[in-house]
């Protein structure tokens, strides 16, 4: 084969090369492929309703849960609304709530709107710890305003600071 | 008192460490014993005092001294014990303390117990142990330091968050950290070959029982930490790909390849640099875990002890440590004598690409783990990455690796025969096709990506018995001499087809259980049933159930299947007022392998203004094959640890006496 180099070392280096570009060239075919449809981008209601977000496509939702919105269903369905400071978005949740969903708190949903605009979640975001906030919730608060920053702040630990 | 004590040994474990690297460095400068023997000294003295202070730790938690900022805030006097004592690494200060007892304690080890290591290169291994000691101890004295004292004590403690009382995860961080922090020795191993410039079989051998009890330990973690979430959670799953999850799986990933890699560089003098450079790296993704999970930088359903201003501070020793190790590597790796050569199809051949994989899945983990934050810095955009990324990523890369995995132990050494060696698995890949084609038929022949995943398990587990049969010359040699070679197996060979076959019966469950769960939820009221597949589930009475810190109701299901009772299942939800946080306690009837998972849910008000709970229930057919597989492999490690020659003390003479049979001669 005369188009291959001379040299012993530099025909082993050939060879890693033809070994390797495949399975690296499949590896980044693979990743930028699936991350097409894996993404979901995160919206706070205002951002949704101005987004004009068509329906259908998967979102993270994220707010506080109104005051006296959350209505439970026999069949096991929920209804909440969350709300940042500019606006707010009914969602409807199949399913049972985290252990930590509360009234007041801020609570990452994801789904996607529905035609008639309602939000339909497939997840509720649950969280093991009730110090902690989800970041893209923390962020939009204080975007909008409505960050009232660390409360029962007791010790110096494990207290998240936005 | 106590805790002064503690706080006193622990400040004066980070003099020690900073002792034990100024030693160890004069030591290896002006080749002198005193000094060497003065830095291995200080090793020893470092995890002492770093005992003790982990123990005045462990006292102010048992007794409940809530003067203590992190008992205060994380203990409370009606805690059972085991959750006191586990309160101690249930916070960012205590498991960091964890951290540094682990790290100082396998530093000890190799300073005190490792004979036989040259003693230039033992000083290096030793001073860059303490240079990781300074780095972690001094971050947990000055920014994290667990014996804070509380002007004001309060009268009770804020808890432990109830998700962590919990069995499993008492003992998840000691293990989960044992692998972490098992690393840390291999780092300092490829920072003492880069040194002294030499990366030959005596290196490699010892590098690879560190690696070996790391990725034992780890396996053994991240188990006990998904079995935690399957049941404790009460979400059904095991594996959500969540950053936290992904922060413990990359060094896995990462270790597992250098388990591989070292191998070669052990028996073959092959791959040195790449071996050096995943040593380096398998401990930098551990400390790159430790940053993400404590950082909070990634949204997680995991997220535990998140503080955003101390992971700046990990940032920080995470890029000093790895940066170190890898300007390391750039500028003396050139040097590194060139492996041996090696023919591509051959057992060495056979590990590369299985290298190869592990090392592209890795990255696309840590891309698709990674990737809201690049695009959060560029465009400012909040998002997340789904499980399917992760699901087409990782497991055609996966597929490709379990495709080769039976096929390389049957080849030999250099060059190996690849046409002989497939036609010797011609049963294992039978049996893989019947089983894939099996699935399909009698399943819904949608699930394509469950039946390919069986097939491979298959494939793995019947791969492991042609090998062991192949070397045992079954069929081909008289009963006594294939008796005479099952006893000489060596404990490294029965410890690889552990793990093997452990990877196989974990594949076939993780599949399985993932294509065909079938979940059902209702209200249901007292009385009233629902089915989950074959099985029939009846809220019979909820009752009161209180425990030493939590009130909680339970429910009593049973469980029947065609009218014969399966089992009673007594699911919990429960209320700790101390945090008031509500869990669920999820109950779990074993048949066979697999489970049927019933959750109680909140109570409502049903038809008839009943009241009624919503009940939850799975059925998940194979699910136990999940973890018993992880464990089987975890053994598979302990089992190659024993091995003799791979003893930390065993002087290499011994090693070469012992017979290896060699499956392809």
């Amino acid at each position: 084969m005369g188009w291959m180099p001379r040299s012993k070392k530099a025909r082993r280096r050939l060879l890693v090369v033809a070994v390797a570009a495949p399975i690296l060239s499949l590896a980044a075919a693979l990743a930028f492929f699936a991350m097409g449809d894996a993404v979901s981008f995160f919206y706070s209601p205002a951002q949704a309703q101005a987004a004009q977000l068509a329906p259908g496509k998967t979102i993270q939702l994220g707010g506080l849960v109104a005051k006296g919105s959350v209505a439970k269903h026999p069949d096991g369905s929920v209804e909440f609304v969350i709300m940042d400071h500019a606006a707010s978005e009914k969602v409807v949740y199949q399913g049972d709530l985290p252990d930590l969903f509360r009234e007041g708190q801020g609570v990452v949903t994801k789904g996607s709107f529905e035609a008639s605009g309602q939000f339909r979640a497939t997840e509720v975001l649950a969280k093991h710890d009730e110090k902690y906030m989800p970041r893209e919730v923390t962020k939009a608060l204080k975007a909008s305003g409505e960050w009232r920053g660390d409360k029962d702040k007791v010790t110096p630990a494990g207290t998240t600071k936005g | 008192m106590i805790v002064e004590i503690g706080a006193f040994c622990l400040i004066l474990s980070l003099i020690l460490s900073a002792a034990q690297v100024g030693l160890s460095v004069i030591g290896r400068v002006r080749r002198s014993v005193v000094f060497y023997g003065a830095g291995e000294g200080a090793a020893g003295a470092a995890f002492l005092m770093v005992l003790i202070a982990f123990a005045a730790l462990m006292y102010a938690f048992v007794t409940s001294d809530f003067s203590v900022a992190n008992v205060a805030a994380n203990s409370h006097s009606a805690k059972p014990m085991l959750y006191k004592v586990a309160g101690v690494w249930g916070s960012h200060e205590g498991s960091m303390l964890l951290w540094c007892l682990a790290l100082t304690g396998f530093g000890a080890i190799v300073a005190l117990m490792a004979r036989g290591l040259p003693a230039a290169m033992k000083s290096v291994v030793v001073a860059s142990q303490g240079s990781l000691g300074v780095l972690f101890l001094a971050y947990t004295v000055f920014a994290s330091n667990p014996f804070v004292r509380l002007l004001q004590p309060p009268v009770e403690g804020r808890s432990l968050n109830p998700l962590l009382q919990d069995p499993a995860l008492a003992f998840h961080p000691p293990f989960l950290y044992g692998g972490y922090v098992g690393f840390s020795i291999v780092f300092s191993f490829a920072i003492a070959a880069l040194v002294e410039g030499r990366v030959d079989a005596a290196w490699a051998r010892w590098v690879r029982p560190w690696s070996l009890a790391a990725w034992s330990l780890l396996t053994v973690g991240i188990t006990l930490g998904a079995f935690w979430a399957y049941y404790e959670l009460g979400w059904g799953g095991w594996w959500f790909w969540d950053p936290v999850e992904n922060a413990s799986f990359m060094p896995w990933l990462i270790g597992t390849a250098l388990l591989h890699s070292a191998v070669v560089t052990e028996k073959r003098g092959a791959l040195p640099g790449w071996t050096v450079f995943l040593a380096l790296g398998s401990f930098t993704f551990s400390m790159l875990g430790a940053f993400l999970v404590r950082s909070g930088v990634l949204t997680s359903v995991h997220a535990f002890a998140v503080d955003p201003e101390r992971g700046i501070l990990l940032l920080t020793i995470l890029g000093l440590a790895a940066g170190a190790g890898f300007g390391l590597f750039a500028w003396r790796a050139p040097k590194l004598a060139p492996g041996g050569l090696f023919a591509p199809i051959s057992r060495e051949g056979a590990l590369v690409i299985n290298n190869l994989v592990l090392s592209a899945a890795t990255v696309t983990v840590l891309l698709g783990t990674l990737y809201p934050l690049i695009k959060e810095a560029l465009t400012g955009q909040s998002l997340s990455v789904g499980t399917p990324y992760f699901n087409l990523t990782f497991a055609p890369l996966m597929g490709l690796a379990f495709l080769v995995l039976p096929v390389g132990p049957l080849l030999s050494w250099k060059r190996g025969d690849g046409l002989g060696a497939l036609q010797r698995l011609w049963a294992a890949a039978g049996s893989a096709v019947a089983v894939g084609l099996l699935v399909l038929w009698v399943q819904k022949p949608t699930h394509v990506a469950a039946a390919v995943g069986m097939g491979l398990g298959v494939w793995l587990i019947v791969g492991v018995f042609v090998e062991i049969a192949e070397r045992i010359h079954l069929g081909r040699a008289s009963a006594a001499e294939v008796r005479r070679r099952l006893g000489g197996l060596p404990r490294g060979a029965w410890g690889m087809s552990l793990a093997h076959a452990g990877l196989g019966i974990f594949t076939l469950g993780a599949c399985f259980e993932t294509a065909y769960k079938i979940e059902a939820a209702q209200a249901l009221s007292i009385n009233q049933a629902i089915t989950v597949g074959a099985y029939q589930v009846q809220l019979s009475d909820v009752v009161a159930a209180n425990g030493p810190n939590y009130i909680a109701e339970r429910g009593l299901v049973t469980v029947t299947k065609n009218g014969k009772p399966v089992c009673q299942a007594k699911p919990e939800r429960r209320f700790y007022p101390a945090n008031s946080q509500t869990t669920s306690e999820v109950a779990l009837c074993l048949e066979g392998l697999d489970d049927v998972y019933l959750v109680l849910g909140e109570r409502r008000v049903g038809s008839e203004a009943q009241p009624a709970w919503l009940v939850r229930a799975y059925w998940n057919p194979l699910a136990r094959l999940i973890f018993l597989g992880p464990l089987l492999m975890a053994l598979g490690g302990a089992v190659s640890l024993s091995d003799r020659r791979l003893r930390f003390a065993a002087p290499r003479r011994a090693a070469e006496t012992v017979a290896v049979p060699v499956a392809a001669e």
